[in-house]
């Protein structure tokens, strides 16, 4: 690891200021994938700006239609949180899923969501449950947020404060675990809104992408039949010595189908 | 006794101490003033090194020295040991490099030591060893067992002009192929038992220090027992006298076969320390560790079997690649031959052997022992190939072992390597597992397994291991005053529980309580001259002689105080239960041991104290068997498979302590279950390591783990006194095959008649996914 200032911001104002006013900040939130990639000197930022004394970026809340998860939250919180068990089960189900307990007791939402890992969970959720992702700065909406490998629409000195998941009829995640890392191979979240679906694939591609053909045969007939044969093309997918780019195209169909399966009982 | 001695299940007294943070791993201790390593690895899997520019890392904050390959060749370092000596057949003697500590002309594989820097602070070394500059010519590598020997594959040592180290046989070639081809039924297979990362919990670790007065050096480091390294260290590599040298391990995270070995890293910091004369500290990282520990496995197998109509194996030939890596690991290239060597073809009677290995060097880390040495290999090959007889057949699995197994009344069975079996009974082992994993009613599961839609497999694996290495080890026995004994080892427990298993044996021959007993092991300076250290399961052989023979040494000369101190004469004096008794009169040992140091209680010239020193030789060894029977489910539609069921019989002889020998099970079965599901070593075509971290290389977790039935069936060795066989090795030779005949069963009703290790769910979808296609067609 190389030398680094440290920051505890107070509040986000104070987190913003002391990004504009060094040289080569990184936010530090979980630290569960960014002080790795410090140990392993992969990254040598020349401040650290700690948001995790930030009451404001903590906790939980239903607000009418969505559910709101500040940035700070750590999975297990999520995972555990009545309020989601109950309005949103299948984003629980995904935070409990996320990692090993001390993943998931570290690791929070705005550091997964800012990561824009190819393999993380919450991006599925994000797409698929039509969030938007909140900043210090303005609102996005999730389909204009993750734009590639580890691409996102941030923009410098911008901070994750929240993100709103609209609350749907039902949505189920089905995950295939990474054999190695247990990060998703292939996460798939299917999530039903009135005559409109959602189907968000995470794992496959080089980031979170939704599945058109998939969506428009579930808003015809929502049954796992209307997905079982669709097929996504692997040449757009990843592939690594683990699972092929075709592996992860059929796992896509099959954990569409099974999504939906779980949803109509 | 009773509570403590042989066979009970005694809880390991050293868990608590570990488990609440007392132990004492080499990271653990800090040597007054000590100075941090960091070392300079190859990035390239061959290259030619041009130059090595260290200046500005020399000049860098904190920095204290950097040392390349020429300095040590300046220094009159030595270099790394090999002691194999294998010859062709036509007489050509192996192909033998010398491996220096570091490099100095060419680099054979990425992560290789070519420079290395000592500097105040780790930070400071680390950040100096990115600032020395290497100059490289990289030339073509080659990282693959399956095309090292290609006519075109480029060479790892141009000046042999080929990869292989050497080709060795057994048996009469012509001969057996002429066999084979007479046979009713010929069975072959074609095996990958893939590479793996050995993955101790504790990364490799040296420290050293270097007292100039006295001339004496004292290196701290993980190990198996420091004996041989303190001996490979002082004669070969430092050239100091071995008296000078001493080696500790404190505690150490894990063994598994590549802790016992030298590397470059320990030389130098040994090193480092002597020229400075300042102690020295390096601990590797856990990518390090991926790159630099030596990987076991890495064969190709290639098998076949001859059976007549009744299923009667009469004809083998096996032929065995494997990849040493790109130089001569200490016991890497031996595998086959002295690891594997001393039981195949395993448990069965097969008359015709021809046997071919062909170790080839590649650019690649050297691969050396892990956790069966060889003989999980070699019953891998027997196992499998024992399931394609059986299908080839018509047999039921169990029956074509049955018919082939080497019976008690063929023992002492000489293998065709030399090797004689003593004791075991294959079928009634076969039959407790069997029985126990309700084998007969196996089909009412497959069928329900079927009505959801996933494919049920049960598999068997029977197989025989060798423990007990050879040739000698010490054990010293000494009573203090308070009665209380303390044991000095040259075994060296490293996650076994010797002094707990120690302990029970000094409380069953001597009476000593169980808590008064201490040992010493892990340290050069108080282990016996004699000792070899923990290896290929021989410590309850070896060590637990030790106790015993040094415990009747103690008795001997108890009884003779005792006989002195009762009046009466030794031949008189009975002991036991801690008592030596004469008539009506008696004596505790514990009384006799406080008479011991005090001269005026003792007999003329009697020397002081009970102190006893007793040297084990071992011309033979043990050979502990099992058979493992795994059930498993898998889903189609993704290739996911799960264990539901495993049972473990091990005939390990006597059994010291079954809570301890059931640990080993579960962590030998782990292992197995690793290699056969999710470990795999990668390297690409340039020799790059893409498997470098747990990102990428897949442990087996906790959720992989399945309940295992461990029941033992007790044939006491006849090779040594107190029958044991060792325990350590057993469960990764049995959970490979035991899962692979698993998925085999639920595999062949598809038309699937091959898959290799790992079988990662891509692997078993894409088997099943072929199967239909040929099935369609
Ligand atoms: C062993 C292991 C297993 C894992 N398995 C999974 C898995 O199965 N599925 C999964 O989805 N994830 C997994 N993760 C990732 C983990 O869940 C975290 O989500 C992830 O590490 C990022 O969260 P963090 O809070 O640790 O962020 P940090 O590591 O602190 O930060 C990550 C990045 O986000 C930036 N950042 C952090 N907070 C903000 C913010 N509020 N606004 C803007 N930028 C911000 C940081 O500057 C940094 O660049 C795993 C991680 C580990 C170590």
């Amino acid at each position: 690891m190389h030398n680094f200032n440290y920051h505890r911001a107070a509040d986000v104002a104070d987190a913003a200021a002391k990004l504009a006013a060094t040289d080569d900040p990184k936010l530090l939130a979980g630290g569960m994938t960014l002080l790795p990639t410090l140990k392993n000197r992969l990254a040598a930022p020349s401040d650290l700006i700690d948001l995790a004394a930030i009451a404001g970026l903590k906790g939980i809340s239903v607000e009418g239609k969505e559910v709101v998860v500040r940035a700070m939250t750590p999975h297990a919180v999520v995972a555990t949180s009545a309020d989601v068990q109950k309005a949103l089960p299948a984003l629980a189900q995904l935070a409990g899923n996320i990692g090993d307990p001390a993943v998931r007791h570290r690791g929070t939402i705005g550091g997964s969501v800012a990561n824009s890992d190819p393999a993380a969970d919450y991006p599925a959720a994000c797409v698929g449950l039509d969030a938007t992702i909140v900043t210090n700065q303005r609102k996005i909406a999730a389909d204009d947020f993750f734009q590639g490998l580890f691409e996102t629409a941030l923009g410098h000195g911008e901070i994750i404060t929240e993100v709103r998941f609209q609350i749907p009829d039902r949505a189920q995640y089905m995950k295939f675990r990474h054999p190695a890392s247990g990060y998703a191979v292939v996460g798939v979240m299917v999530a039903q809104y009135g005559s409109k679906a959602r189907v968000a694939v995470t794992g496959a591609g080089p980031c979170v992408f939704r599945v058109a053909e998939m969506e428009a045969a579930l808003e015809k007939s929502f049954t796992p039949a209307s997905v079982a044969n669709i097929k996504v093309s692997a040449e757009q997918l990843m592939g690594d010595i683990h699972c092929s780019a075709e592996y992860r195209a059929h796992l896509i169909t099959v954990y569409a189908r099974r999504a939906v399966e779980a949803m109509v009982g | 006794m009773g509570e403590f001695g042989i066979g009970q299940p005694v809880r390991r007294k050293e868990d608590v101490r570990l488990l609440t943070g007392g132990g004492q791993f080499t990271d653990d201790i800090d040597l007054e003033a000590q100075v941090y390593a960091a070392f300079v690895r190859s990035p390239h899997a061959n290259a030619k090194i041009l130059a090595i520019d260290t200046l500005a890392a020399r000049s860098m904050e904190g920095v204290i020295a950097v040392y390349t390959g020429q300095d040590l060749v300046d220094a009159g370092m030595g270099v790394m040991v090999n002691e194999a000596n294998y010859v062709n057949r036509s007489g050509k003697p192996m192909n033998k490099p010398s491996r220096r500590i570091m490099p100095v002309e060419q680099t054979r594989f990425v992560g290789e030591c070519l420079a290395m820097v000592v500097a105040d602070t780790p930070e400071q070394a680390r950040d100096a060893a990115e600032a020395v500059e290497i100059d490289y010519d990289v030339l073509p590598a080659i990282a693959s067992t399956a095309r090292g020997l290609d006519k075109d594959a480029p060479h790892v040592w141009p000046e042999f002009g080929e990869n292989l180290v050497v080709h060795w046989e057994y048996g009469d070639k012509d001969d057996v192929e002429a066999k084979l081809a007479a046979c009713h039924t010929r069975v072959k297979v074609d095996l990958v038992n893939n590479r793996l990362i050995v993955s101790p919990m504790e990364p490799r670790c040296a420290a050293a220090e270097y007292d100039t007065a006295s001339g004496a050096l004292t290196v701290y480091t993980p190990s198996q027992g420091g004996r041989r390294l303190q001996m490979m260290l002082a004669r070969g590599l430092l050239k100091m006298a071995p008296e000078k040298v001493r080696v500790i391990s404190r505690d150490t995270g894990g063994g598994f076969g590549i802790r016992s070995k030298m590397y470059p890293e320990t030389v130098m910091v040994a090193f480092a320390a002597r020229t400075l004369a300042r102690p020295v500290k390096w601990r590797g990282d856990r990518s390090e560790t991926f790159v630099s520990d030596y990987h076991g496995r890495d064969q190709i197998n290639v098998a076949e079997m001859g059976l007549d109509a009744h299923g009667r194996a009469s004809v083998l030939k096996v032929e065995t690649l494997l990849n040493v890596g790109a130089y001569l690991s200490e016991n890497g290239v031996r595998l086959p031959m002295e690891g594997g060597g001393r039981i195949i073809p395993c448990m069965y009677d097969i008359p015709d052997f021809y046997f071919s290995v062909k170790p080839m060097f590649t650019n690649t880390i050297c691969t050396d022992t892990y956790r069966g040495a060889g003989r999980p290999e070699a019953n891998y090959i027997m196992e499998r190939l024992m399931d394609a007889g059986a299908q080839a057949l018509g047999l039921s699995r169990e029956e074509i072992r049955r018919r082939n197994f080497i019976t008690e009344a063929q023992m002492p069975y000489k293998t065709h390597l030399g090797f004689v079996l003593d004791s075991g009974d294959f079928d009634g082992t076969m039959q407790m597992a069997l029985d126990a994993a309700d084998w007969t009613g196996f089909e009412t599961r497959r069928a329900e397994s079927a009505t959801r839609g996933n494919l049920r497999g049960i598999g068997l694996a029977t197989f025989i291991e060798g423990a007990g290495s050879r040739p000698i080890e010490g054990m010293r026995m000494r009573f203090e005053a308070n009665g209380e004994v303390t044991l000095f080892a040259g075994t060296y427990s490293h996650g076994q529980g010797h002094d707990t298993v120690y302990a029970q044996l000094v409380n069953e021959f001597l009476g000593v309580d169980f808590d008064k007993v201490t040992l010493i092991d892990g340290d050069t300076a108080t282990s016996p001259e004699t000792s070899n250290g923990t290896f290929g399961s021989r410590s309850s052989m070896v060590g637990g002689i030790g106790v015993k023979r040094a415990a009747e040494a103690i008795v001997a000369k108890g009884r003779k105080i005792a006989a002195h101190l009762l009046q009466t004469d030794a031949e008189r004096v009975v002991f036991e239960g801690g008592v030596f008794r004469a008539q009506s009169s008696s004596i505790t040992l514990a009384e006799v041991a406080a008479a011991s140091h005090d001269a005026k209680k003792m007999p003329e010239g009697m020397a002081l104290g009970l102190d006893e020193s007793v040297v084990y030789e071992n011309d033979v060894e043990n050979f502990p068997n099992g058979a493992h029977i795994c059930e498993l489910e898998i889903d189609p539609e993704t290739g996911i498979l799960e264990i539901l069921n495993y049972v473990a019989v091990d005939d390990c002889g006597v059994v010291l302590n079954p809570f301890i020998v059931h640990g080993q099970v579960y962590g030998g079965v782990m292992q197995g279950v690793g290699q056969a599901l999710t470990e795999n070593v990668v390297y690409d075509a340039d020799g790059q390591l893409l498997s470098a971290s747990y990102m990428d290389y897949g442990m087996p977790r906790a959720a992989h783990m399945p309940m295992i039935e461990a029941l033992f069936n007790v044939v006491p060795a006849k090779t040594n006194e107190l029958g044991v066989k060792g325990a350590g090795e057993a469960g990764a030779c049995g959970a490979p095959p035991a899962i692979l005949s698993a998925v085999g069963d639920a595999l062949s009703r598809l038309g699937v008649s091959h898959i290799d290790m790992p079988l990662t769910p891509e692997k078993v979808w894409r088997a099943i996914q072929e199967a239909r296609v040929v099935t369609a067609a």
